[in-house]
């Protein structure tokens, strides 16, 4: 059985290394080169302003004064390199007061009563990096961003609605205002670029 | 549109796709396990690797295989972890250490991707495509090959073969996993799944610096669902954006972890040459994954728990593009097959939706199971379920046409009591330590939860993670690895052991004492023992964590 095990464990080491080579290096290069034929996806949907680089469109970033539209908490900053959720339970104290808290927060940051705060934005996310805030979430900060950015309240709810990402397919999944690039189109109208 | 509309939809839709491939695929892997001939790629493999694809194996030798390609496995992705800084693609990141290395090492190769480590800030990129990548494919193979040995042992009669492991390892790779994956991590790129060689620095709009992370993520991310494997590139795994970016790419990767284990009863029937008796498998599963899927959905939809009553929603540790529905439909389907990618927190699920996910994993991972091991889990529980059936009307019980006797039942008596010594076992042993507390992410019921999840998920070879617990000292290294080590090649040894003694006997005739096992009788009959084993084992732990927090 012993002598039986090392014999089949070195047919097992051959055979390893020629499966790295079709798996681990055939077979990503080839997706790879399939994946070049598509667009910027592949490369992490870049988003950019006047050709530099400011974000991903599938990656949320931190967000910090009136002028911009703000993402869902992070437990971790929008850290790219560090994402996680917070992991704190159902019942955890310190997560209810958390919440609370931002709640409170939200409500005097949009001059709204704190019954009006959607769940996500006193929720952290599945990966600290949601691209995503809820069409409600966006709407309750529409009048802030008009105001400091000295636009018609019309138009930012316009942009709402023009960077509002659907279900797939019409049912899959559920809507979302993408962060970042509604940002990106709030600057270039409020810098007349728009 | 509403959310409820569009949730039910989605389970309309995936239960849609699974029926129409349900037939093809299955009996397309029938094929594959029983075919005599190779092709040519497979026939430059067995040469490169000197194995004979024409010499049969017998229960010990087809085990000796599997154990000691594990094994192997599991030192050649030691070494190239430790190793990682002389690779190229290392992104600058030094060696893992030693007992993260083994604990992740051991994760891959048995199928379980438990991940003690954060992806992004660990690992190279040549670590994760030719290291963890490499066994995603191959771990899911080995299941699939035992499942089908066991499959030819009721098969077969008077005979003392099972098959050729490394044909059965190879054709599983070529034929299936891989043209398979390349499909699916193609469309993932078009979903918007990164598949690149290097990380850009950029200057967010923000004005907060942000790495704008590459990695080739697709090519893993197919075979992390597909395979039942589960271990994220990134530490948030399909959570995060680059791996999961979108309504229906979550639908895909569900789809993906499902199919395999659900078409691989229709190859059971087909190989029995008794498909009624794949469907009755199936519908066994069936009932098991809708109740599960009901209750959860249910607790996260109407936000059960403090947390979520103060936030209005259970969406703590949620993403936006999924919400509520999906993330209870991808937390079901990745507990109830082996596979444990997660697109939510399971930390943060409401208390009945966390503890639907545990139960999922204490009933063996058999509904459906990960790829190859539910098969051979609900063959097993089968076994047991005649056994039990027999006691009852004083027969000798039979299944398939095979006895069920002393030898069979010490094999499935074993294999029954193997994952839940070693999850009551290594909990027990975690909590009676100071520094368990220490470890936990958070205070009470949900501390011990937390632990409990975790012994769970090891030996059950899931992966998923209430991942509030830290995991990366040494102890929990050590012993959620041995967890998973026995509870991965304990298993498959029984497995094969049984599958030798039935394919040395001859066949049984049905006559009208025999109890058949394709009714709705007896898959009643079935769904009954699997709950009885398992309340039986569990419920005085579930008590103290889950149970406790949802009465809270």
């Amino acid at each position: 059985m012993l002598s039986d095990l090392a014999r089949q464990s070195l047919a097992g080491l051959r055979l390893l290394l020629v499966m790295t080579v079709v798996l681990g290096v055939l077979y990503p290069v080839a997706v790879w080169a399939v994946g070049q034929g598509l667009g910027d996806r592949a490369d992490g949907s870049p988003v950019r302003v006047d050709g530099v680089v400011v974000g991903s469109r599938l990656l949320g970033q931190q967000f910090d004064g009136d002028a911009w539209f703000h993402s869902r908490p992070s437990p971790n900053d929008h850290d790219t390199l560090a994402s996680a959720p917070s992991n704190l339970g159902p019942l955890d104290p310190g997560l209810v007061a958390t919440i609370r808290e931002r709640r409170a927060e939200v409500a005097a940051r949009e001059g709204v009563e704190a019954s009006q705060v959607p769940p996500d934005a006193v929720t952290a996310s599945g990966s600290g990096l949601d691209p995503h805030v809820s069409v409600a979430y966006a709407d309750l900060q529409a009048p802030r961003v008009a105001r400091a950015n000295g636009l018609p309240l019309a138009q930012v709810e316009q942009l709402v609605a023009d960077h509002t990402d659907g279900r797939s397919l019409g049912f899959l999944g559920e809507p979302g205002v993408n962060v970042l690039e509604l940002n990106v189109a709030v600057a270039a109208a409020a810098t007349g670029g728009d | 549109m509403t959310d409820t509309v569009g949730g039910v939809l989605t389970i309309a839709l995936l239960v849609a796709l699974l029926a129409a491939v349900y037939v093809p695929y299955g009996d397309y892997m029938a094929r594959v396990y029983t075919s005599t001939s190779h092709l040519r790629v497979e026939r430059l493999v067995y040469r490169l690797s000197g194995v004979d694809p024409d010499a049969e194996q017998g229960a010990r030798s087809y085990a000796a295989s599997a154990v000691g390609f594990s094994l192997v496995g599991i030192v050649v992705l030691m070494a190239v972890q430790l190793c990682q800084a002389a690779l190229p693609m290392d992104r600058g990141l030094p060696g893992v250490g030693l007992w993260m290395s083994f604990n992740t090492a051991v994760s891959f190769v048995t199928n379980t991707n438990w991940q003690s480590y954060a992806g992004e800030s660990t690992l190279g990129f040549t670590v994760q495509m030719a290291g963890l990548a490499v066994q995603n494919f191959l771990s899911a193979a080995v299941g699939i090959a035992v499942a089908v040995a066991l499959v030819r042992g009721f098969v077969r009669t008077r005979s003392g073969s099972l098959g050729n492991f490394w044909v059965d390892l190879t054709r599983g790779t070529i034929r299936i996993l891989l043209p398979l994956s390349f499909v699916a991590a193609v469309l993932l790129v078009a979903g918007g799944v990164v598949q690149s060689f290097g990380d850009t620095m950029m200057q967010a709009l923000s004005g907060h610096p942000q790495v704008l992370t590459g990695g080739p993520v697709a090519s893993q991310e197919a075979i992390k669902e597909l395979g039942n494997n589960g271990g994220g590139f990134f530490n948030a795994n399909s959570a995060h954006p680059f791996e999961n970016p979108s309504g229906w790419t979550n639908l895909l990767q569900v789809f993906l972890i499902l199919v395999t284990p659900v078409a691989l009863t229709r190859t059971l029937g087909t190989m029995l040459g008794n498909r009624r008796q794949g469907v009755a498998f199936l519908g066994v599963m069936g009932v098991l994954w809708s109740l599960a899927l009901a209750a959860a959905t249910w607790s996260e939809v109407t936000g059960q728990g403090a947390a979520a009553q103060a936030a209005g929603a259970a969406m703590e540790g949620k993403e936006t593009r999924f919400g509520e529905w999906a993330s209870a439909l991808f937390a079901v389907s990745t507990t109830a097959t082996s596979t444990g990618a997660v697109n939510a927190s399971h930390d943060s699920l409401t208390p009945v939706g966390g503890g639907v996910a545990m139960l999922n994993m204490m009933l063996g991972e058999i509904v459906p199971g990960g790829v190859g091991a539910g098969i051979y889990g609900i063959l097993v529980m089968a076994v047991l379920a005649v056994f039990v059936a027999g006691l009852m009307v004083g027969r000798t019980p039979e299944l398939l046409g095979k006895k069920i006797s002393a030898r069979q039942m010490t094999y499935v008596a074993l294999y029954t009591l193997t994952t839940p010594a070693l999850v009551l076992v290594g909990t027990g042993v975690a909590i009676s330590r100071d520094s368990t507390s220490d470890a936990m992410g958070n205070a009470g019921g949900h501390g011990f939860s937390e632990v409990l999840y975790a012994f769970t998920s090891a030996a059950n070879n899931n992966g998923s993670a209430f991942g509030g617990l830290t995991v990366t000292s040494d102890f929990f290294q050590v012993t959620l690895g041995l967890a998973m080590l026995l509870g991965r090649l304990v298993p498959i040894v029984l497995v094969l052991l049984l599958a030798g003694s039935l394919a040395a006997q001859g066949r049984v005739p049905a006559t009208a004492g025999t109890l058949p096992t394709h009714t709705p009788l007896f898959v009643g009959m079935l769904v009954g023992v699997i709950l009885v084993m398992t309340g039986l084992t569990y419920f005085p732990s579930l008590a103290l964590g889950p149970i406790a927090e949802a009465l809270a």
